[in-house]
């Protein structure tokens, strides 16, 4: 049920994010998802990928700061109203969300969206409760 | 203005006479009363009876900061905590500060000698000077209002900071003389420049600097921006706090008040006295002091000494403005700051690797002090709040320690660049000396 996020930290000068993705490109990492946040003295970096093991070598490598964190990954269907109803399961179990990101599948009429959350098993079980489908982690890393 | 024209203008020979007479009374205060000093004389196999006359000043054993934070707080006293009246400190190298102390006759040495830098930076009885120098345990605050009151002056003590209400002040009170660091003066011209306040139309006559090495530049855009007459004043709390010298109206070096300190030059490598007119370190010899005396000091302070006569007419030996330092000392708005300060502090804080580097930028003219901490996979979370707090706390344990606000930049790993020998901690940006 939990699927493993590489997180990267990043300096705020440019060239830093196209280094890390030339050297996961030239060692065959493809990413599945990302997302980046910023603030005005640095950015973290967090990535998806279809080998974490790989890719948090080739990076450790390059000598940058990463660290995995688990994260859920619940499928959606992709109309309106559709996080919402995700959403509203969570804030009914008093589950903060730290942040989140999306993305539509390219095969499915389907969303997926990538939570991380304070208590990530009571977030499991409420959303199993709540009747949410949720990705299991081999299922991401091959979308 | 002279303010004491008789002791000012002594002639040389006789105040040599003052000062070995001084000097003996001196060392044999400190053999007595303070028995860090009595060893260190015993391990250099001199008593005080060696010392005929200031020129055996030499025959001493240097006072380093290290024998001050070894006494922390109170060991170098010479007299009983009865007989002390003041206590003052500035930022030690390890979080300790040195402390110093005062007698009543101290206090009444310092208000004499802040009258002199005052009446020698152009004051008198009839101005108003405006104290920006900060109250408290540093000696800036309370040495200038001391002095002020002495020469009868009106004292505005407002402190430092809080720039536009320094101003409002300025208009409304009229004051004839600033007191404060160097860039902090520029800095309130600044600000009144962008408050559309015409600074020069001002009463303000005069401006006594100091706490920081600044620039002969730096006097003249004072003079241009403020239309004063800028006086360059030196001190360090570990031999009073200012009031040790002052520049005269001939601006041309400091008048060391050598009645009360003596001034020597040393060669930093070898610590061998410097032929005359040669450039080295500051050393100081306190003459009159009674609760906290201090022989040969090393200031680390680099300047030089010249004894010719000054137009002014006052036989004090002056120094010249000071060049550098001979550690890694900064001065980040007059306040003193060493590396080793910052590194302790990272230390302590978990996980942080030890590798730093502390940026100093001149913003407005006023110092800016940034630490860059590598962000290391130990302290590395996913979440901005979680960094965020890392260095908002690394920040507030640095700011404790030192006394003046840091911005912790997180950097990547290897950033900072490693060296094989002494690893450079500090890249200072501001305009040079």
């Amino acid at each position: 049920m939990k699927v493993k996020q590489l997180s990267i930290f990043l300096e705020n000068q440019s060239g830093r994010l196209a280094e890390v993705m030339g050297s996961l490109g030239k060692e065959g990492v493809n990413i599945r998802a990302l997302s980046l946040a910023d603030t005005s003295g640095f950015g973290i970096l967090r990535l998806i990928l279809n080998d974490i093991q790989k890719g948090r070598a080739v990076l450790k490598e390059q000598g940058f700061t990463v660290s995995e964190t688990d994260v859920i990954a619940v499928e959606i269907p992709d109309k309106p109203g559709g996080l919402a109803n995700v959403l509203s399961v969570l804030a009914g179990k008093s589950i903060n969300i730290e942040y989140m990101y999306a993305f539509v599948e390219k095969s499915q009429e389907n969303a997926v969206v990538i939570f991380r959350v304070e208590d990530i098993d009571n977030a499991i079980s409420a959303l199993q409760s709540g009747g949410v489908q949720i990705l299991e982690a081999e299922q991401v890393y091959s979308l | 203005m002279i303010w004491n024209p008789e002791v000012e203008c002594m002639p040389i020979e006789e105040r040599k006479k003052l000062q070995t007479r001084r000097l003996q009374e001196t060392v044999w205060r400190c053999y007595t009363h303070v028995p860090a000093y009595r060893k260190k004389m015993q391990d250099a196999g001199i008593t005080p009876d060696d010392i005929r006359s200031v020129d055996d000043l030499k025959l001493l054993p240097f006072t380093t900061r290290d024998d001050l934070r070894d006494s922390y707080p109170f060991g170098m006293f010479a007299v009983p905590m009865e007989d002390v009246v003041r206590i003052h400190s500035s930022s030690g190298t390890t979080g300790k500060p040195k402390v110093v102390g005062y007698t009543r006759k101290d206090v009444d040495t310092w208000s004499e000698l802040m009258a002199r830098t005052i009446s020698c930076g152009g004051a008198g009885k009839h101005d108003i000077i405006q104290n920006a120098y900060g109250y408290g345990l540093f000696t800036g605050g309370l040495g200038i209002h001391y002095g002020a009151e002495k020469i009868g002056a009106t004292v505005v003590p407002i402190s430092g900071g809080n720039t536009k209400r320094q101003i409002m002040i300025m208009q409304d009170f009229g004051s004839t003389m600033i007191a404060c660091t160097p860039s902090y003066a520029l800095f309130i011209a600044e600000v009144a420049e962008e408050e559309g306040v015409d600074i020069q139309k001002l009463p303000l006559k005069f401006g006594i600097f100091g706490a920081e090495p600044w620039t002969d530049n730096m006097r003249k855009e004072i003079e241009r921006r403020l239309q004063i007459r800028a006086t360059d004043i030196y001190g360090l709390s570990e031999v009073m706090g200012p009031g040790v010298a002052s520049e005269c109206e001939a601006q041309d070096g400091l008048h060391v008040f050598d009645d009360h300190f003596v001034p020597e030059i040393i060669d930093p490598i070898t610590l061998e006295p410097v032929a005359p007119g040669t450039p080295g370190e500051l050393v100081f010899t306190s003459l009159t002091k009674e609760a906290f005396p201090i022989l040969r000091y090393r200031t680390r302070d680099l300047s030089v000494l010249n004894t010719a006569q000054c137009t002014c007419g006052r036989t004090h030996a002056r120094m010249g403005r000071i060049t550098g330092r001979t550690d890694d000392m900064l001065i980040i708005r007059g306040v003193n700051v060493y590396p080793s300060q910052i590194e302790s502090v990272l230390l302590e804080a978990e996980g942080v690797a030890p590798h730093y580097l502390i940026v100093v930028n001149r913003v407005d003219s006023l110092d800016n002090l940034e630490v860059w901490v590598e962000v290391s996979d130990q302290v590395f979370t996913d979440e901005v709040k979680g960094l965020e707090s890392l260095s908002r706390k690394i920040a507030a344990s640095i700011e404790t320690v030192l006394g003046i606000s840091v911005t912790v930049k997180l950097v990547e790993p290897r950033t900072i660049e490693r060296s094989e020998g002494k690893a450079k901690r500090v890249v200072d940006n501001r305009p040079k000396v």
